[in-house]
């Protein structure tokens, strides 16, 4: 069984006892444990279950590249899933409980999975995606749905907050051991602004615990030394609980501090998304440990040497009295003798080369350990909890020749240096054939802004194991990256160093050599995503010979652990396979982030009211205290109707739009564009913008303009007024402001820049009310306004007021047919000007109105809406605007393309008026059918509705269309299909359908 | 996620204050231009891999639109200038010319 | 000029945390573009304010008046709220015959004040803005103009410990409540 040591635990307070639970159950532990090490304190070595065929996991590493110990934490609105239980530090209260089995983790129906693995091999998914048809819907997918699935999703809204926080620095440290220490103490005594960030609760990584001496002193005081001197300097910022999660172009990285995942009753954010950017990176991020590829290296007590070391040394954690070693390095020989120390036993160390190791492998023996050279392990045996090691000669096929009871096993296969922040954004990798794994290329780093490389390894990152190797590595880089930032670094000291060497590893990727099928269909490579070494073995005999493909084809290393431990295992086997030389398999690509964050992190404070801006004019919160429905247009809100209590949308709409054609409407349109164009050129510059003639306008006019792109098509319209003989106001569409305003500065800027024009947008300077219908009049001098009648104030143009003593600027313009002002006020007192309004409407019965009345004022009159009529596809001439478009002038933004064959052909569809023979209401975007078939079998077109509504005005359904020959053919019935495989008969009209000689406007 | 500096306000920022133009120094073709002329300068736009220059605006900040001289294969950014004018500076010229020997771009080399 | 009810967007909104934010004004604001560095131009804008021409990203105070730096031609007139009309003419009056656009825009900003003691509020911004807001990187005086969250803004340094904000008038909502959730109670230990 799995106990706590009565003494020892680098990183316990034994002074501080916390209490949490595990499915329920209660545990006790420490402060400093992480979940995992508590949960083994308390013999609970059962964690988790596999993704694929259910079978029993426990802890196989101590840190972040843990693939099976995987829970659930806290609960409710503070539930997360798939935590790791070897990053999760302990705190009291801690509810965990495990998943991927049902009903309970002894006990799992999905554990059937397992004895069907011969049935659900590599490429399952693909395979039954294939044949026969009928299993797919009724059988596979089921069962796969129900079985598949990390964890759970929570099911409450996350209670907690997160933030972003963007940095600068000249170096950027990520990862607080022995080299990253180091590395940012020589960056930050050349006085650059260094950040220093640290994935764990605690600096120093994994060096105490391997032990040996830094300048005479053990590795800890030096560490301890360190860090104080770190801590003394003002221009470092060091983070603990911060992962380096990617690193992108130009200097770009994110870091992921875990501010209360700890202590989950601090106030204040719990993650929080480091936006950094840095003139040098030093990924300092060392080295993760290789699994072996026996069979049974699943079964639970199976556990990496270092990690089982860790257990042992930092945590107090006995894994098992009898502790078998395997290996086919040195190092693994510290965990034999960490736990001889601790007083457990080491039956055995199998040593997979024929001539053991050095140093540490006499002292072992030594100290009475048996090592057996040449030897590896068959299978384990054991189903929820290693009971003993079936050993046989590692060059053999697998005959057992000893079975050694034990209760935990380390097994390390070599390091494999942690890369994944060096090629997140492009550093190249080298095989290197002598130490067995693939380590930076210095000479091909990601490429920043000035073209140099930024990113730098350092210490076991790079590829040196050795305590010596690391401390010179990163006294050197980190002189070599702040010089990159533009200091000048100090003679670095390395300082001598004090620990047993190591000899060399002999590279192991099967245990044994030739092992027999049914053994390589129990030696897992991908711990996760259950890939063994007959899945990778099968895919290369399928035909997959690129990594890319293998990976995808059999899972390897795509869940969430990204393959930590199992890639480099996992293309030495494809390599073998494939009879190819490692480097030339590859890798397959690393890609952010390092270990999974939380979205929490990624959204920062983007959620709720914030998730995004929420653009509201002056008169907002009147609209919405006196009942608007509203509907986003773009990021404003605007109100589609006013429904009465009981009232339906399409009642509201009804109402909205007679009481405005009887008697008076009012209108929030304050969201449309305004901008001002204005300089000795500004006349010059309106005619380029619009279609029209703008510079022929009198002071004081207005005049409806056209908008096309540079392509020829239609993008924006709305009235022009001339303010002065130097200043246009260009009013715009609701959605038009910022790119059209956009669209003018660019013309402005990069084409005609030595024209002498200004432009400012000043949309929301202006609350803009239109005040619309037959009483709009009466209303306005009810205000005082002076000089209103229709000979003072005629149509089209602008007039200076004061309506309820404030200020205004009225343009008598009409977007509905009806006698209209849109009066605009300096936005402060929109809300003053709006009551005033509202207060003198009632005698009218004023009714407020929404987008949609708006819509079908407009479609009544025929006139046109952008996004309706529009759809970047159309031109001014497709409806019907020639009359906008001046002919006398020689260019205007747009005129050479609407000159194309295609633009200029008499084919392209036109507008027209529909209206459908039964009154109905045609479907929006609905085609009108012509004779035959095209190519593909379907019916020809010769026309689409535009827009459709019901008029109230007219009590009938009202359309406009785009129709081939349109205009020409007045009178003629079409059929417009109506997506449900009927048709709707619709004549051809006259596009104005109400007051087609204006009258109600001219008065 | 690049950084670019703008030449108009001088800040160094990164892209997400700016929006991408596309090609830079397009030659305008108006009503009057043969249909190949327009369509080139409408349509038709270079995808070197190496050495390209591009329009950007500093949406979010000075909002001024801006060329950069960018290496499309390393994202290396080998400067930047104002949009108001019909040819990248000379000095920048030589830069690039010392960094990409026998470069080309357009007329450009 | 009437007396009915001017309304900043959000009539004086404050929250206390970290640091505190309060929409302030109302406050009359010009934007005026031009040649900067015409010397005509810049008596008239001495005329108005009180104030030089500002530097490239950078503000210039005169009494309660300001002058912020917004683009090579474009600069940012702040003054005492109702005293704009006048201003307008004032600058019509000195820039007649020049090339120039002056416009008021009052109105259409929000302003913000950002304030603590030490450097909460370089904290704050930190949290929000893409920009290098650390001691000795952004001090008073300066100006910045760039992404606050999702939306557009500017902000100068007042003094140490202050920041004014400008956004437009219709975020002035999100604006608010995204400084506000920044300036949350934290203890997480401050960056700067």
């Amino acid at each position: 069984m799995s106990t706590r040591l009565a003494t020892g635990g680098r990183l316990l307070n034994r002074g501080a006892a916390y209490s949490f639970s595990f499915n329920g159950a209660s545990f006790r532990g420490y402060e400093g444990d992480t979940l995992a090490s508590a949960l083994l304190a308390n013999d609970q070595l059962l964690m988790g279950r596999s993704f694929k065929y259910h079978r029993p996991r426990g802890p196989v590493a101590s840190g972040a590249e843990e693939p099976n110990a995987l829970v659930g934490l806290g609960e409710g609105a503070t539930f997360e899933p798939n935590q790791r239980a070897t990053t999760t530090e302990l705190f009291d209260g801690l509810k965990a409980r495990s998943q991927n089995h049902w009903p309970s983790l002894d006990f799992d129906v999905g554990v059937v999975n397992n004895s069907l693995s011969r049935f659900l091999p590599a490429g399952f998914y693909y395979k039954t995606f294939i044949a026969p048809r009928p299993f797919w819907k009724h059988l596979y997918e089921p069962i796969i749905r129900h079985s598949a699935g990390l964890g759970a999703a929570p099911k409450d809204l996350d209670e907690d907050r997160y933030e972003h926080f963007y940095a600068f620095c000249d170096v950027l440290v990520i990862g607080g051991g022995i080299a990253g220490l180091t590395a940012a103490l020589a960056a930050g005594e050349a006085g650059a602004r260094v950040i220093l960030m640290e994935q764990t609760s605690h600096w120093g990584g994994r060096t105490p615990v391997d032990g040996g001496t830094i300048g005479g002193v053990a590795a800890q005081a030096h560490i301890d030394a360190l860090v104080s001197k770190l801590e003394a300097l003002p221009n470092v910022t060091m983070r603990l609980r911060c992962m380096g999660s990617g690193v992108y172009d130009h200097g770009y990285a994110l870091g992921y501090e875990r501010l209360t995942d700890h202590a989950p009753r601090n106030i204040g954010p719990r993650h929080r998304l480091w936006r950094i950017r840095a003139a040098r990176i030093v990924t300092a991020t060392g080295a993760i440990e290789r699994p072996l590829a026996f069979a049974g290296n699943d079964v639970p007590g199976v556990m990496l040497a270092s990690a089982l070391r860790d257990y042992v040394v930092n945590y107090a954690v006995s894994p098992g009295d009898r502790v078998v070693v395997v290996t086919n390095n040195d190092d693994a020989y510290r965990t034999a003798l960490a736990v001889k120390a601790a007083g457990l036993t080491v039956p055995a160390i199998i040593d997979a080369r024929p001539n053991g190791g050095g140093v540490l492998a006499a002292e072992a023996e030594a100290a009475g350990i048996s090592v057996r050279k040449g030897m590896g392990i068959a299978k384990v045996e054991g189903g929820k909890r290693v009971t003993g090691a079936a050993i046989c000669a590692q060059a053999g096929e697998g005959a057992v020749l000893e079975t050694i009871p034990c209760d935990a096993i380390a097994m390390s296969g070599g390091w494999s240096p942690v890369v994944h922040l060096w090629s997140h954004c492009g550093g190249k990798l080298l095989w290197d054939d002598a130490t067995a794994m693939f380590r930076p290329d210095p000479a091909r780093p990601p490429l920043g802004a000035d073209g140099q490389g930024y990113v730098l390894t350092a210490g076991s990152a790079s590829g040196p194991m050795g305590l010596a190797e690391v401390l010179a590595d990163a006294v050197e880089v980190g002189a070599q990256a702040v010089t990159g930032a533009g200091f000048t670094a100090a003679a670095g000291d390395v300082l001598p160093v004090d620990i047993a060497a190591e000899s060399a590893l002999e590279p192991v990727w099967m245990m044994p050599q030739g092992a027999e099928y049914k053994l390589r269909a129990k030696a897992w490579l991908d711990f996760q995503n259950d890939v063994k070494v007959s899945d990778v073995q099968l895919a290369a005999r399928e035909g997959y010979e690129s990594v890319e493909h293998t990976k995808r084809y059999t899972t390897l290393g795509m869940a969430t652990d990204q393959g930590k431990l199992s890639n480099i295992n996992g293309l030495a086997v494809l390599s073998q396979a494939l009879n190819a030389p490692i480097p030339q398999v590859g890798t397959t690509t690393f890609r952010p982030p390092y270990t999974p964050i939380s979205f929490g992190a990624i959204a920062g404070a983007a959620r709720g009211d914030v998730f995004q801006p929420l653009r509201r004019t002056p008169i907002h919160e009147w609209l919405d205290s006196h009942g608007a429905d509203w509907e986003p247009v773009g990021q404003w809100r605007r109100p589609f109707c006013f429904p009465k209590a009981g009232e339906s949308r399409h009642a509201a709409v009804d109402r909205e739009v007679k009481a405005t054609r009887a008697s008076l409407g009012l209108l929030d349109a304050s969201t449309l564009g305004k901008i001002l164009v204005k300089g000795p050129d500004a006349g010059r510059f309106m005619d380029m913008l619009y279609t029209n003639m703008m510079s022929t306008l009198k002071p004081g006019r207005c005049r409806y303009g056209l908008m096309c792109n540079e392509n020829g098509f239609l993008m924006d319209d709305g009235v022009v007024v001339r303010l002065d003989e130097d200043t246009f106001l260009c009013h715009t569409t609701t959605g038009g402001a910022e790119h059209i305003h956009a669209h003018m500065e660019e013309w402005l800027q990069t084409e005609w820049w030595d024209w002498k024009v200004y432009t400012a947008n000043v949309t929301e300077q202006y609350a803009q009310i239109a005040v619309v219908g037959p009483k709009a009049r009466k209303l306005l001098e009810k205000l005082g306004g002076q000089g209103v009648s229709g000979e003072d104030f005629p149509f089209m143009t602008m007039k200076d007021l004061t309506l309820g003593g404030i200020a205004v600027r009225a343009f008598r313009i009409s977007f509905s047919g009806e006698l209209s002002y849109e009066i605009a006020v300096p936005a402060s007192k929109g809300l003053a000007l709006w009551e005033a309004i509202w207060d003198a409407g009632q005698e009218f019965g004023i009714t407020p109105y929404g987008t949609e009345a708006l819509h079908v004022l407009r479609a009544e009159k025929g006139f046109i809406m952008i996004g309706d009529e529009t759809d970047g596809t159309v031109i001014p001439q497709d409806l019907g605007l020639h009359w906008a478009i001046s002919k006398k002038k020689e260019d205007y933004i747009g005129k050479r393309a609407q000159a194309r064959s295609f633009m200029d052909n008499p084919n392209r569809w036109s507008l027209v008026g529909l209206e459908t023979v039964d009154g109905s209401v045609l479907p929006e975007g609905a085609l009108a059918v012509a004779e035959g078939d095209n190519a593909n079998g379907q019916r020809n077109t010769q026309g689409r509705v535009t827009s459709t509504y019901h008029s109230p005005t007219l009590g009938r359904g009202i359309a406009m269309g785009l129709v081939l020959h349109g205009p020409d053919r007045m009178g003629e019935v079409l059929d417009f299909a109506d997506g449900k495989g009927g048709f709707i008969k619709a004549k051809i009209v006259d596009q104005v359908f109400f007051d087609k000689d204006g009258d109600k406007q001219n008065v | 996620m690049l950084i670019l500096t703008c030449p108009h306000c001088g800040v160094t920022a990164e892209e997400t204050e700016f929006h991408a133009g596309g090609e830079a120094h397009l030659k305008r073709y108006g009503p009057g231009s043969s249909d190949a002329d327009f369509e080139d300068y409408m349509f038709n736009r270079v995808n070197p891999k190496g050495v390209h220059f591009e329009r950007w605006r500093h949406v979010y900040g000075c909002g001024k639109w801006f060329h950069a001289a960018r290496c499309t294969a390393t994202l290396e950014v080998f400067g930047t200038y104002p949009a108001q004018t019909h040819q990248p500076p000379e000095a920048l010229l030589d830069i690039i010319r010392q960094k990409r020997p026998g470069w080309s771009w357009r007329d450009f080399s | 000029m009437s007396d009915a009810k001017s309304v900043t967007p959000l009539q004086g909104a404050k929250f206390d945390g970290i640091a505190t934010v309060q929409e302030i004004g109302p406050r009359g604001m010009i934007t005026l573009r031009g040649t900067l560095s015409d010397a005509t131009f810049a008596a008239a804008v001495e005329a108005v304010t009180g104030c030089t021409v500002p530097a490239q990203r950078k503000a210039s105070f005169s009494g309660g008046n300001a002058v912020l730096w917004m683009t090579p031609d474009e600069l940012m007139l702040m003054l005492p709220a109702g005293s704009v009309a006048g201003a307008l003419e004032t600058l019509a009056e000195k820039l007649a015959g020049v090339h120039h656009l002056a416009a008021d825009v009052s109105d259409a900003r929000a302003l913000f004040r950002l304030s603590a003691p030490g450097v909460a509020a370089r904290e704050v911004l930190a949290r929000l803005a893409p920009v290098d807001i650390a001691p000795g990187q952004f001090g008073p005086g300066d100006l910045r103009r760039t992404r606050v969250g999702q939306v557009a803004a500017a902000f100068i340094m007042v003094e140490e410990g202050v920041f004014e904000l400008v956004c437009f008038r219709s975020v002035a909502r999100y604006v608010f409540d995204l400084l506000a959730d920044a300036c949350g109670e934290t203890t997480a230990q401050p960056v700067f």
